[in-house]
C-alpha cells in the first residue's frame, strides 16, 4: 500500500453529502458510465485547494459504458455558476463500471487540464471505490481523499 | 466587426499567452479563420482536417454551444464572445 508521502497535492476534501451525490449518480448511471464536475477554491497559483464547493451532476453525452463526455452544455452551466460563486472548476469525476479506480489510458490522454483533479469511481465491487489523481504531460499521481461529516 | 474569442489554458500558448483575442468575421467559421491565419498553431486545434469544429474542443457563442445552433456557420454579431473550452471526456 501506498504510504501518505506518496500522494501528490492537494488532499481532496469532501463532504459526506458531497460524496454521496457523486457515487449515487454514478450508480444512477449504470449500466453506462456517470460523470460530474467539481467547483472549488483555488490558490494564487489557479491550483485547487482540495476544498470542493459545489459537486455538479451531469450528463454524459457518450450514454456509453466505456467512455465518457461532459455534456457540453452541463459544463457551460457550472461554469457559470461557479462563476458566480467566485469559485472556478476545479476537477471532474466519472465512475468506471467494470474496472478499478484509476485513469484510463484513453483518461490519460483525454486530460485537458493540469491543473484538475480527476476522480474515478470504481463499481467493479460491492462496495465503491473513490481515488482521486492529477493528470499532468500524461504522468498520473494521486492524491489524498477525506470524506468528512456532514 | 471584431468578436471576442474566449480560449482555454491551453490554447493559450499559441496567441502568446492571452486568455482572449479578437478576430473579425461574420460566423463562427469566419472568425476562425481569420485567427488561425495570424496564429497557424491553433489551426489542428479548433478545426479538423475536414473543416469541421474539432471534437475535442466545445464552442459557445455567448453561452449556446454551436453544435446546436448551425456549427461553424453559426452567425456571430457586435458584442458577442465566443468561448472555447476542451471536451471533458476520458473512458
Amino acid at each position: 500500500m501506498e504510504g501518505a508521502e506518496s500522494f501528490a497535492a492537494p488532499v481532496l476534501a469532501l463532504s459526506g453529502d458531497q460524496y454521496r451525490a457523486i457515487v449515487a449518480h454514478c450508480y444512477d448511471g449504470l449500466p453506462d458510465e456517470a460523470c460530474g464536475l467539481l467547483a472549488g477554491r483555488v490558490d494564487a497559483g489557479g491550483e485547487p485547494t482540495g476544498q470542493v464547493t459545489t459537486v455538479y451532476p451531469c450528463t454524459n453525452a457518450d450514454a456509453s459504458a466505456r467512455t465518457y463526455t461532459v455534456d457540453s452544455r452541463d459544463l457551460i452551466r457550472a461554469m457559470r455558476d461557479a462563476e458566480t460563486r467566485h469559485d472556478e472548476l476545479v476537477g471532474v469525476w466519472h465512475s468506471h463500471t467494470h474496472s478499478d479506480a484509476y485513469p484510463s489510458d484513453t483518461d490519460v490522454r483525454q486530460a485537458m487540464e493540469p491543473h484538475w483533479l480527476y476522480v474515478v469511481v470504481s463499481l467493479r465491487h460491492a462496495e465503491p471505490v473513490l481515488r482521486t489523481f492529477r493528470i499532468r504531460d500524461g504522468s498520473v499521481t494521486e492524491c489524498e481523499v477525506v470524506v468528512t461529516d456532514s | 466587426m471584431p468578436v471576442e474569442v474566449r480560449l482555454p489554458t491551453l490554447l493559450r500558448p499559441h496567441v502568446g499567452g492571452a486568455a482572449s483575442v479578437t478576430a473579425d468575421g461574420a460566423t463562427v467559421g469566419d472568425v476562425f479563420h481569420e485567427l488561425i491565419d495570424r496564429h497557424p498553431d491553433l489551426g489542428g486545434n479548433l478545426v479538423d482536417d475536414d473543416g469541421q469544429l474539432h471534437k475535442f474542443v466545445n464552442v459557445y457563442r455567448n453561452d449556446d454551444d454551436i453544435r446546436y445552433l448551425d456549427q461553424l456557420d453559426t452567425k456571430v454579431a457586435d458584442g458577442d464572445v465566443i468561448s472555447v473550452l476542451p471536451a471533458v471526456a476520458g473512458g
